[in-house]
Formats: structure tokens, sequence, C-alpha cells
């Protein structure tokens, strides 16, 4: 598309939406899926609905990759009832599978097993190395330390970030995915 | 403060000065946090989100770094005025969706912002001009310091700060960064730097945020990892990936020159025109020969254009705005027929 002229845009002005095929079309919508790019011209009102649709979608791809294989429930004992929820909001885990966002801070605790590995898959770890609030350095006991998630990373974890580093600090970002993608291997059990 | 006096000037991070102004745009460091004594707005009643909003607004009586700023209730606030915020990246599409308990802190210049029940109970933005994230992390870790001192974040030390979305869990932080990369799109490149980005854990979106497409050759990168590396880190992280790619589009614009000036020059120069000229624009086309212009300028190729101007234009030119430039609602080709109008004043186009 190199230098294309004001021709193109002018042609964008009279365009009516994709969807609807009556209204004219003010919302542009890229996507690039897989490096190939559509382009959909939408109208607002179904800009409006699309963007809704969207909104559901994500929400729930952000958390599929990590959900589908370690995040399912626990199998029931003994014909009980297999029904995780939280013990302080009641979110069901069900629920959060779905929608993909926690009730409260109580649920990092009653979903403790599997927030783990979907943590881990998130962030290619789930060690906390950031600040801590000066209430927590006084208290100790914080509210919420018990029984939460511990994760070291093993020597060949670490070598694999250095490796990573120079990669991209040398530009070579296709050796930098390759890597990316072996910590991501070894950070997931 | 009255919403109608955020018209009478735009965001300091427009000024378009800053390291590395003339490819990035402006920077943004963004914390989440939730309050322990309560659920996550999205699992909270209204009562308790007015609670929160209460609680907050007598937290920041106490701050200092805040003082004179302007707590917006959302309720109060009509679909216009709510749309203009957003307009301004002061507040997200999510926020003025649905009003009901949500606020919105705004201090002075427009610097810090902070969403109050959004998705989690605060969250916390400052924005820089230019390639600035060291800057604005300095800013938004005061500010939250001065919060944590009056009120009980929920945090586990072993997960640090815990968000409603485990995509935010540990540091809550995002950094990104607007960029303008004119070139490295002519040269049909762009594909290639988004690519690596992504394969990088990093995320690049268009002007407007989350869910929108890139609009005028501009991007913005941001983090999407908050576990493993400490906030620093994780600034340093994007800073390098972020000089890497200012290198490329410098390089891009390199080539653009050595291959063709003069269609460059007039693509360009045409821009510049049509813009002085015009007498119905839309948003996209505005954008599209703006960022043509902020390349003549950065480039050389243009001079007597002021850089602020052109930076507060992709502010005033959005719907919102226009309707509260015009004092009443405007169907969408008054819209462009106003737009063509602010743009043609803003850059001193005579009337022909």
């Amino acid at each position: 598309m190199f230098l294309s002229g004001a021709g193109m845009t002018v042609e964008k002005i009279n365009m009516t939406c994709d969807i609807c095929g009556k209204k004219k079309a003010t919302v542009h919508l890229t996507e690039i899926v897989d490096e190939q790019m559509s382009e959909m011209h939408l109208c607002e009102e179904c800009a409006r609905q699309k963007n809704t649709q969207m909104e559901q979608q994500f929400g729930l791809a952000d958390l599929l990759a990590g959900l589908s294989d370690t995040s399912k429930p626990p199998a029931s004992k003994e014909g009980e009832k297999n029904v995780l929820k939280c013990s302080r909001c009641g979110l069901l885990y069900e629920d959060f599978r779905k929608f993909g966002r926690l009730g409260c801070g109580e649920c990092y605790t009653s979903f403790k097993e599997h927030l783990n590995g979907l943590l881990r898959k998130i962030h290619g770890s789930n060690k906390y190395m950031g600040k801590t609030p000066s209430k927590y350095q006084e208290n100790q006991m914080a509210p919420l330390s018990e029984g939460t998630i511990a994760f070291l990373p093993s020597e060949d974890l670490l070598d694999l970030k250095k490796q990573l580093h120079s990669a991209v600090a040398a530009e070579d970002f296709e050796k930098a995915a390759v890597i990316r993608d072996k910590i991501k291997k070894i950070a997931t059990p | 403060m009255r919403i109608e006096e955020l018209l009478n000037h735009t965001g300091e991070w427009l000024r378009g000065t800053g390291p590395s102004a003339h490819i990035v745009m402006s920077s943004r460091v963004r914390l989440a946090r939730n309050l322990e004594a309560w659920t996550f707005p999205g699992k909270s009643g209204k009562k308790d989100l007015e609670a929160i909003l209460k609680t907050f607004e007598e937290a920041v009586n106490h701050i200092s770094a805040l003082k004179g700023s302007t707590l917006f209730q959302m309720t109060e606030l009509d679909q216009v005025d709510r749309q203009m915020l957003v307009e301004r990246h002061l507040m997200s599409h999510e926020h003025a969706s649905n009003p009901e308990g949500k606020g919105l802190l705004v201090a002075a210049e427009e610097v810090v912002s902070i969403m109050i029940n959004e998705e989690d109970h605060l969250r916390i933005q400052v924005m820089r001009s230019g390639l600035n994230l060291s800057e604005a992390w300095d800013i938004i870790n005061a500010i939250d310091d001065a919060l944590a001192h009056e009120l009980t974040f929920a945090f586990s030390p072993s997960c640090g700060f815990l968000t409603a979305c485990p995509t935010n869990t540990g540091t809550a932080m995002r950094g990104s960064v607007m960029m303008h990369l004119p070139a490295l799109v002519m040269t049909k490149q762009i594909n290639k730097v988004l690519a690596a980005i992504s394969k990088l854990s990093f995320a690049s979106r268009g002007f407007y945020g989350e869910g929108t497409q890139a609009s005028g050759n501009f991007y913005q990168i941001s983090n999407q990892v908050a576990l493993g590396h400490s906030e620093l880190d994780i600034i340093q992280n994007i800073n390098g990936l972020i000089r890497q790619v200012i290198e490329q589009e410098e390089q891009a614009r390199q080539a653009l020159l050595l291959q063709n000036k003069p269609m460059l020059e007039d693509k360009v120069c045409r821009s510049f025109g049509l813009l002085k000229t015009a007498r119905i624009i839309s948003s996209q086309e505005a954008i599209e020969f703006f960022s043509m212009v902020r390349l003549g300028l950065d480039m050389g190729i243009l001079k007597h254009v002021d850089h602020k101007a052109l930076n507060e234009l992709f502010i005033m030119i959005q719907p919102a705005h226009l309707q509260k430039i015009e004092g009443k609602k405007l169907n969408a080709f008054e819209r462009d027929t106003k737009r063509a109008a602010v743009i043609r004043q803003k850059l001193g186009g005579k009337d022909v």
C-alpha cells in the first residue's frame, strides 16, 4: 500500500455497513489472525453489537488456552456434589471458567489449585517479584498468605531467560520466540 | 472542576515533546488495585459500590499528591460526557457503558486518573509525553504508596496484587506506549514487527485502546505479563523492545527518503493541504492525514506546523468532543462537517 493516494479514503466515506448493508459505515475494523488481515466496515449500531460479541469472545479466549486441560474441577468424591465455589463471595468455579473473572481476593485461595497452573500459563511464571504494600511488610501474617502458591524456577529456566534476553537484545526475534516457547514448556507441568 | 473545563485544554501528555517524541507519542503506566474489605466490583451490589467510592474519596482527601483533583460520579454524567472522558484516554469504554456505582478521579493536567469500580476497585493510570515509562512509574509508584497507606489492598505475598482477571494478577501493572509507525506500514514491514511483538508476549492495539484497530499508523504496545518480574524489570523490557521498534521505524523512514523522496513529500503536503481545506471529513480519514502530516514534521518535510496542535486534534476530532464544542447533539454527517471546521481552524487553514 505504499503511498496510496487520497482516492482510497474517499471511497471509505461512501461505504455502507458490511452487516446491515443499509447505514453508512463509520467504524472500520481490522482483524489480524495468523498474519492474515481482514477489514470490516460497520455502522455505529452494528459495530456496537459486534463489539459486545468480541468482548465476550475475548474474555473467554484469554483464558481458554490455560483452562482447557489443567483446570477442570476435581472429580467428585463418594457422590459428593461436585460444586467448587469460593468460601467468601460464593463464585462458582464453573462461572469463573465461563466468564474469566474472579469475585474476590479469597477466590485465589478457594481456587488455588486451579489458579496455580493457570497463572503460570498466562505469565510464564507464578512467582511474584513486584512491590509489597507497606501494611503487608509490617505484618508478616498477611491475610491471604496461607496456602498460596510458590514456584521456584529451575536452573534451566534461569539460563533460558538469560538466552531470551540476549536474543531480544540482538534483535533475533525468531530465536527469541523459540526460546520463549521452551520456557513455556518448562514452566508448565 | 466542571467537565466542560476539560475542553479548554488537553492533557499534558499531548505536548509532543520528550524522549523519542518523533515516534513515541505517549507512555502510560496503569496499576489495578482492589480493597481487601470488599468483593470485586463485578460481585458487588450497588450499595457496596457506593461505599467503596465513598471510602476512596475519603482516602484521597489525605493524599497531598492528589490535591486539586476532581472526582466525577459516572451516574451524574450523561452519555456524551462519559464518552468525552473515554476519548481523552482518561477511562475505558467499559467504564462509560455501565455507570452505576462508578467514578473517575482526574488530577491536575490529566497526568493521573483513577477509575473507581471498573473491573477492579481501582485502576490508576499515569500518562507522560514521549517514551517516558520510568517517569510514569515513579509517579504512579508514589501515588500507589500513598493510597496503600490509607487503604488496605487485596494482596498476597506469593501472588501479588489480587485482581478480577488473572491476566493482571501479580504486579497488576501494564505499561503501554503509543507509537507512530507510518514508515513500517508503508514499507510493509509492520506485520512482521507486530508478529515479533506478540511472540514476545507483548500486545499491540489501536489508538483508542483495547478492542480497537490501529488507525493512522498508530500502535499501542504493552506488556502482557505481570508475574515473574518486578515492575522495573517489566518497564525495562518494554523500553528495550520499544527502542528496537524505534530503530526499525527510523531505518524504514530513511529507506522511504532514498526510495522516492518527491513522492513522500507529495503525500505529506497533499495531506496537509487536504486537512486545511476539507469541508467534510471522517475521523478515519482525518487520522490518516494527521499521520502523514506528523511524519512530514518529524522528517523535516513540513516545518511550520505546531506539533502540540496536531496532537490535540487527535482528541478534539472525536464524536463526543465535537458535540461538546458545538454544544448540541450532532449526527454522523454533522460531525464530519464540524470535524473539518475544527481541523481547519486549528491548522490555520484560511477559508478559501
